[in-house]
């Protein structure tokens, strides 16, 4: 429905872009999370240098005097925490209100969640940059940071909650005005997401203001490891759900158009959203099937539910690879499988985003053995962890993350892309790269390789190992290699790219579309009332038997 | 188009049937080798006071002990960054319980080449059993950061 160009609250022009809020906003969300994941990614190659002898650590100790584990807590930190985080809370932004085909309803609460947002990072860069918070992005008691760290994190935390009020705001808004009418898709999944993820972060919001904020603060002398580890984790799994949930919002509703045809299914697709929702959460006690204190029994049952997590990953597989089938066909591609050569494969977006599908399925696959309770013994804290989340959060969300900007960056800026032949050269390096260094993290993994760990200096570093390590070093240069393109074609886009106004969001249609939607799935109050029951059953007793039996008598320690 | 539709249809059946076999068969597999095979996961084993670790058994002597011809107990003690005692010497067949608690802060303990593999936390008992068929040099990593030496913590199991 069109609406015309209302700006909220004073008489402005009427040619005044109706998305100029959302659009600042994305833009600026989307700067600090590639300028953290540009420092962040800096960490990673001192890392593979280090596994292979060449140790940059005394180089710039004046700047990271904490050496090797300070630089991994930056790593951690800005990779998955912050580029993360605030790459989601712009583009949500930016897609819910363009999809709603409204602004926001509140642009003031929108800038608030971004100034608070910015303040917890610089609240938490402080105590990290000055080495006083060397714990990682896990933060695991008790090692004991500066209690500004916690404090700004957790200030990031809640501010995203704000965007959440301010979906709900608009949903309202857009529901009194489109009775009837089907929630548009892309605002459909952008509230699942954020709500699937405001249930999540009860772990993490406890476990900081309930445990570790007193603690660091010295109000209470000790805490209690498995409760803030259970904690944490409850967040910690379906934290990967909120990474990855806004690429899949890419694959479904904008892939499919990048490609040249249109969604499979979006009653599957909205089914897939739906069970995320439910099925996120209940299940983080698979991170801690190697912990004591937590009975063999609630490991069984959240191995289970995980397990229950493949059919939506399954259904999202299918619908996505269909929907690149009916843009392939759309496009005179025949065969069984020649359609696939018929792809726009000098389409950056596109390109990009695909490869982050391709190397998501092999990390699906690894997945399949960390979930799986007694296997995941072989496994646990390896090599092969990092190998696995290097293709799911490293490129399933972080690849996608770089492609969908190679439309949306032109869209905020007005200028098109500087360079397709860049883009995909940057697309290719990182697909082999990673394929590459994760194979090889894989492969170190079984040979019982640790992780987070400094490789290069461990005395008890083993021969098998040392022969496969370059492998690492050989990925991780090309993977870097592939972010310099990505960085230089950012910035030249930026200040020298094409003036192009008045571009859009390329949202998909459907083959089989919102009028094939049953009611059941354009609600959310019986989904979420069903998450949180779920939350409850397989939650309940372990929280309770660690808060009834927990002693809050771990005083810890910080020895970096 | 109502063609297209059909078809679509179909195809989704014919993909939700293996979507929901294969779950299944992998919890299947899963509780086989668990229950049938026994290949468990750590349970809950008991708190202990971090601080009266010298005085709690079996951490009071840190060490192996014979339970039973071939069944031996191995307590240790995690900290940074060691392992007390950091070296355990069995014969080939011995069936090994490993008893860890730590004294600060969260280590791991995983022998690499076995499925032992458990975090060591402060306040907790962890417990796993192993039985050592092969003869052989075993390494123990502590796989959890666990400060700035943790990658010099590391130990051994000796099985002759
Ligand atoms: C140039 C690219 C990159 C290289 C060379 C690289 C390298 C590494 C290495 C070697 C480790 C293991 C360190 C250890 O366990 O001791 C690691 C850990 C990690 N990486 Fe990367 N990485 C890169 C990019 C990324 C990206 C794009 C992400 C996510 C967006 C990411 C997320 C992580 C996380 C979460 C960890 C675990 C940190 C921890 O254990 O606390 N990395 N990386
Ligand atoms: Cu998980
Ligand atoms: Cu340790």
């Amino acid at each position: 429905m069109a609406v015309i160009a209302r700006p909220r609250g004073a008489v402005r022009e009427q040619v005044a872009d109706r998305f100029a809020t959302e659009k600042r906003l994305a833009g600026l969300n989307i700067l600090v999370a590639f300028l953290a994941l540009a420092i962040g990614g800096l960490m990673g190659v001192l890392q593979v240098l280090e596994y292979n002898g060449i140790d940059l650590y005394r180089a710039v100790k004046p700047v990271l005097p904490g050496g090797y584990y300070q630089g991994l807590t930056l790593h951690g930190v800005l990779n998955v925490l912050v580029f993360t985080t605030f790459y989601i809370i712009g583009f949500l932004t930016l897609i819910a209100a363009m999809s709603f085909d409204r602004p926001l309803a509140s642009g003031r609460l929108a800038w608030v969640t971004f100034w608070l947002m910015l303040a917890g990072l610089l609240v938490a860069a402080v105590p990290i940059l000055l080495n006083r918070a060397t714990v990682l992005f896990t933060f695991y008691p008790p090692l004991k940071a500066d209690g500004f760290y916690y404090l700004g994190l957790t200030l990031v935390v809640a501010s995203t909650w704000l965007l959440l009020v301010n979906l709900a705001l608009t949903y309202r808004a857009w529901r009194a005005a489109n009775p009837g009418a089907k929630i548009p898709l892309a605002a459909f999944m952008s509230i699942i997401t954020m709500t699937m993820w405001t249930i999540a972060t009860f772990g993490i919001a406890t476990e900081m203001l309930f445990l570790l904020i007193p603690w660091a603060f010295g109000l209470v002398p000790g805490t209690d490891v498995i409760l803030a580890r259970t904690l944490f984790w409850f967040t910690g799994h379906p934290i990967v759900y909120f990474w990855l949930l806004p690429a899949y919002i890419s694959w479904y509703t904008m892939v499919p158009r990048l490609a040249g045809g249109r969604l499979f299914s979006e009653p599957m697709a909205r089914v897939a959203f739906v069970l995320f929702l439910v099925l996120s959460v209940p299940i983080g006690i698979h991170h801690q099937y190697t912990d004591p204190g937590i009975s063999e029994i609630w490991k069984l049952v959240h191995f289970i539910f995980t397990v229950g997590v493949f059919f939506p990953s399954l259904l999202t597989f299918f619908n996505v690879v269909a929907s690149l089938e009916n843009s392939g066909r759309a496009r005179g591609g025949k065969g069984w499988l020649a359609w696939i050569f018929a792809l726009p494969w000098n389409e950056p977006a596109f390109t990009t985003q695909v490869f982050a599908m391709l190397l998501f399925a092999f990390g699906g696959a690894g997945g399949v053995i960390n979930a799986s309770y007694n296997l995941n013994l072989v496994v646990h804290n390896t090599a092969w962890i990092s190998g696995h989340f290097h293709l799911t959060v490293g490129s399933a969300v972080a690849l996608t993350f770089m492609g969908i900007t190679y439309w949306l960056v032109p869209l905020i800026t007005g200028r098109a892309l500087w360079s397709r032949g860049l883009a995909l050269a940057q697309a290719w390096l990182w697909l082999i790269g990673m394929v590459t260094f994760s194979h090889f993290m894989h492969m170190l993994g079984l040979l019982g390789m640790p992780r987070r760990t400094m490789i290069g200096a461990a005395p008890y570093i083993q021969p098998e190992w040392q022969a496969l390590l370059p492998f690492t070093l050989v990925g991780g240069l090309l993977m870097f290699a592939s972010a310099i393109c990505y960085y230089l074609n950012m910035l030249m886009t930026i200040t020298r790219g094409r003036p192009e106004p008045d571009q859009e969001v390329p949202f998909s249609r459907a083959v089989s579309g919102p009028e094939d939607v049953p009611a059941a799935l354009d609600r959310f109050t019986p989904w979420v009332v069903t998450a949180l029951l779920l939350v409850a059953i397989n939650y309940g007793p372990t929280l309770y038997y660690l808060v009834s039996t927990g002693r809050f008598n771990i005083t810890g320690l910080s020895p970096w | 188009m109502k063609h297209e539709k059909y078809m679509g249809y179909l195809f989704e059946v014919a993909w939700i049937l293996p979507s929901v076999a294969i779950p299944i068969s992998v919890i299947v597999a899963v509780l086989i080798t668990a229950f049938a095979v026994g290949i468990r996961v750590p349970d809950i084993a008991g708190r202990i006071e971090p601080k009266a670790i010298a005085a709690t058994e079996p951490f009071d002597e840190p060490g192996l002990r014979e339970l039973a011809p071939g069944k031996y107990e191995a307590a240790m003690v995690a900290q940074v960054f060691m392992f007390t005692p950091n070296e355990i010497e069995v014969p080939v067949g011995s069936e090994v319980t490993f008893v860890l608690t730590s004294r600060d802060v969260i280590h791991g303990f995983k022998i690499v080449g076995t499925p032992v593999n458990m975090m060591v936390v402060p306040g907790q008992i962890s417990k796993m059993r192993f039985t050592f068929t092969r003869p052989g040099e075993y390494l123990i990593v502590c796989h959890e950061y666990c400060g700035g030496g943790h990658h010099a913590m590391s130990g051994k199991v000796i099985v002759r």
